[in-house]
């Protein structure tokens, strides 16, 4: 005899509570924590490279990388004396919060303020997938074009800072930022942005200022 | 690519229910998932027939119940699905509106013997 069973449950539960057990790991270390996402070329590396510069001396830092594509390889940020971590994902296309998970043990947390999160470029994937950083950063960037938050929503819904990089490009390509930022209000009303270019370095002081400032008040 | 951690995690949900109902088989999986949510295909029964061998869910079937996009105006009240191309209402031009129905991604229900 069949019978139905109600399960209603959140088919990412249980990636959720182990995102929510890497927080309280961050919280009682005092470390902050941001995982950054964007589609392949948005600039991802370069930003954060340029961010890192930035934050040098001002914080200490570690990072994550989760993206095996990327230059930012944990051998190279150990060598600039930076605690790193690589995470093989094996081919997936987003870190879960079980990969986060084993990988924080291995930093040196009580001496980290800012972990830096690289997540691998993928606009759909990881929107899916909290790992349990106190922020998801989203990078977009001019040449993606002005209709990506319509094309993918998910991802623009669930972060709470948007950079828009590349913003030297708006001389030359066809961008319609007001069409952009009506996307992205109602996705996302008031989520924090920074139009950047992190190849003049234009906007990256606000950016950098802000997250510093974060770290901090989360110390108090 | 998401589909194989997904799926596992549906079969981890899916056990764990049966169990506590002393279940000795698990016929149909009902599944909810919205417009918003994430893309889910057929690769999910796919890699079920792969993973549930030898469980009590082997042979089970996948429903998907997928739910489109919905919004509400916050101006003029009018409820409307979204395109890809814009949100605004197409009932007074408003872009102030809110999504109400899409971002669903849960296992709704199982059906055991």
């Amino acid at each position: 005899m069949t019978s139905r069973i109600p399960v209603v449950e959140k088919i990412l539960s249980a990636n959720d509570r182990m995102a929510d057990r890497n927080r309280s790991l961050l919280d009682q270390a005092g470390v902050y924590s941001i995982n950054i996402m964007a589609s392949p070329g948005a600039g991802k590396t370069s930003l954060i490279l340029k961010t890192l510069e930035s934050l040098h001396g001002r914080l200490k830092l570690g990072v994550v990388e989760g993206d095996l594509a990327t230059s930012i390889d944990a051998e190279k940020a150990a060598a600039a004396g930076l605690p790193a971590v690589q995470i093989n994902t094996g081919g997936e296309c987003h870190l879960d919060a079980a990969m986060l998970a084993d990988a924080l043990p291995t930093l040196p947390l009580e001496d980290i303020d800012l972990v830096l999160v690289e997540n691998v470029g993928n606009l759909v994937c990881p929107a899916n997938f909290q790992i349990g950083t106190h922020l998801n950063v989203l990078i977009a960037s001019i040449p993606e074009g002005d209709d990506k938050p319509y094309k993918y929503p998910g991802m623009y819904r669930g972060v709470q800072v948007l950079i828009v990089n590349k913003i030297d490009l708006l001389l030359y390509v066809p961008f319609n930022m007001e069409y952009f930022q009506r996307g992205v209000e109602v996705l996302n009303p008031g989520v924090v942005t920074f139009a950047v270019s992190s190849k003049t370095g234009e906007g990256m002081d606000a950016w950098t200022d802000w997250l510093v400032e974060q770290v901090n008040d989360r110390k108090k | 690519m998401h589909e194989l951690a997904i799926t596992q995690s549906i079969l981890e949900i899916c056990l764990r229910h049966a169990e506590e109902a002393n279940a000795s088989r698990i016929s149909d999986i009902n599944l909810v998932v919205g417009q918003f949510s994430s893309i889910v295909d057929d690769s999910v029964q796919f890699y079920w027939d792969m993973i549930a061998e030898g469980t009590i869910a082997q042979g089970a079937v996948l429903h998907f119940n997928r739910i489109p996009g919905e919004m509400t105006c916050r101006t003029c009240g009018h409820v409307f699905q979204p395109t890809d191309r814009t949100f605004a209402c197409p009932s007074c031009g408003s872009v102030a509106v809110r999504i109400t129905k899409g971002e669903e991604f849960r296992v709704d229900s199982i059906d055991v013997e």
